[in-house]
């Protein structure tokens, strides 16, 4: 019914022309358009977090955005994190601290971590706890994911203690 | 048959740059259901569900006139385009500033905060809203635009019930606002949900001057617990010439509890709300006296 619009998505310092329809989540955009699935799909109504990217600096959920907002603005995903084959200290502490099991709501837990500490090193615990229960996760029971991203602020803040370093 | 996945319905995109063009688009696509999309927070979700199927969305994001937040006559205006995370810290020093960064921490997520506006929130009229119980409590101006001329709504003709307002199909909402507090004055929030983020089964906004040890001034809303956030009289008149203290309060949130006629839902009686609006009540009357102490 409405005419497919072309935009260019900018993900993770790439540009990626795509032809879609208004009504395309920008969630939908990024995985059936550009093709990077590692930004999962859970509720598509903003409960889950599941879909969480980070926009111009600040997490958003992606499923709550159409996909033409996004123009002109950089959007970071999951492929973004790794440099190279190194991983982030956050994908590592996620391993090491067991803070994922089935790994679904995985991707949202890592962006909205990596958003948080870039913004706020220092964040207390208190803060944390706060800031990671916009997310849902359905294995874990919370307390390794706290865990991981404690790991990871105080090697980020510490990086001497990086045991790949 | 239901649906196997949950997509919007298609619309036609309008990302207008002024606020002119923006309200000459909604004068044409009103009448074939076309809508105002601000943070997205509230509409999109309606939309997955096909619960909203708006032929047209006129995007507000791209108009920066819309972005103000600034001080004018002793009122702090708050623009169509300012999002919840604006006021994570004070926008203004003394007691306004304060209260709207204590009371956004209740709005949803973080990552919900970065898009939902608040003058979306007054428009969406969520009876759960924590920004429209602050708009009550304060008696807010709601300035909304249309290609038929600017009107200045104030909060008691704006509200008028579960999602309803006073707002026409074919208007902006490009403004709300606020009367700013003078230095002393004493402001508490209190809410209460089941999980962190969720919406409310009640809340309440405590607002009061004390002058020689009594309570001279009060402004006390309820929201979340009726159709509409409102101010209840009673329990003001209650406050005025009490002093601040637990049985004063105590008369007032009794007041409260009395004078409501909650809403009821599969989780929560008419009974069980008019409970916790009364605690609710009680705690941010509380909440504003212990931090005036501190
Ligand atoms: C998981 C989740 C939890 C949430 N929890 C809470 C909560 O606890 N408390 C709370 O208050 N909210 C909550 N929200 C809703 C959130 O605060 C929304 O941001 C808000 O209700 C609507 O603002 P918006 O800018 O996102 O508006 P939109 O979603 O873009 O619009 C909502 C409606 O208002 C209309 N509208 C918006 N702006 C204007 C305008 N300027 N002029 C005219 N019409 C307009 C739209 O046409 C639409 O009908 C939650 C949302 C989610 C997804
Ligand atoms: S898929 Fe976006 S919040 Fe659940
Ligand atoms: S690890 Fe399975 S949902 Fe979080």
């Amino acid at each position: 019914m409405t005419d497919k619009l072309d935009i260019i998505l900018n993900l993770n310092g790439r540009d990626h022309s795509i032809r879609v329809e208004p009504r395309k989540t920008l969630v939908d955009a990024i995985r059936e358009d550009c093709g990077l699935t590692g930004t999962h799909i859970g509720c598509e109504h903003g409960v889950c977090g599941a879909c969480t990217v980070i926009l111009d600096g600040e997490t958003v959920r992606s499923c709550l955005m159409f996909a033409v907002q996004a123009q002109g603005k950089t959007i970071r995903t999951v492929e973004g994190l790794a440099d190279g084959k190194t991983l982030h200290p956050l994908q590592r502490a996620f391993m090491a601290h067991h803070g994922l099991q089935c790994g679904f709501c995985t991707p949202g837990f890592l962006m909205l971590a990596a958003n948080t500490l870039e913004q706020h090193p220092d964040i207390d615990d208190e803060e944390l706890r706060e800031v990671l229960s916009s997310n849902l996760c359905r294995c874990t029971g919370y307390q390794n994911v706290v865990k991981a991203v404690r790991a990871a602020a105080d090697e980020m803040r510490n990086p001497a203690k990086n045991p790949a370093n | 048959m239901v649906p196997a996945t949950m997509k919007p319905a298609p619309f036609h995109y309008h990302a207008p740059r002024t606020v002119a063009e923006a309200v000459t688009l909604l004068a044409q696509v009103a009448p074939e259901d076309g809508r105002v999309l601000a943070g997205g927070q509230s509409l999109v979700p309606t939309m997955a569900f096909r619960l909203a199927r708006p032929r047209h969305l006129v995007d507000i994001n791209g108009i920066d006139e819309l972005k103000r937040l600034v001080v004018e006559d002793g009122r702090l205006c708050i623009g169509a385009g300012v999002r919840h995370a604006a006021f994570h810290r004070p926008v203004v020093p003394g007691p306004l500033g304060q209260l709207l960064s204590e009371v956004v921490r209740h709005i949803a997520h973080h990552p919900i905060r970065t898009r939902g506006t608040f003058c979306g929130s007054i428009a969406h009229a969520d009876p759960a809203s924590e920004w429209c119980a602050v708009a009550a409590a304060l008696d807010a101006e709601m300035v909304a635009i249309s290609t038929r001329g600017t009107r200045v709504i104030p909060a008691v003709d704006f509200f008028q019930g579960i999602m309803t307002t006073a707002l026409a199909d074919d208007e902006l909402l490009a403004e709300v606002r606020l009367p700013t507090l003078r230095a002393g004055v004493r402001v508490g929030f209190a809410e209460f949900n089941r999980r962190a983020g969720d919406f409310a089964v009640a809340m309440a906004v405590a607002i009061y001057g004390v002058q020689d040890g009594v309570i001279a001034e009060s402004r006390l809303a309820v929201g979340g617990a009726e159709a509409s956030p409102r101010r209840i009289d009673a329990a003001e008149y209650a406050l005025r010439g009490g002093a601040p203290t637990r049985n004063t309060f105590e008369l007032a949130a009794e007041l409260v509890a009395r004078a409501l006629d909650p809403l009821e839902d599969n989780q929560n009686t008419a009974g069980y709300r008019r409970d916790v609006a009364r605690a609710m009540v009680r705690r941010a009357l509380e909440q504003a006296e212990q931090k005036a102490g501190a």
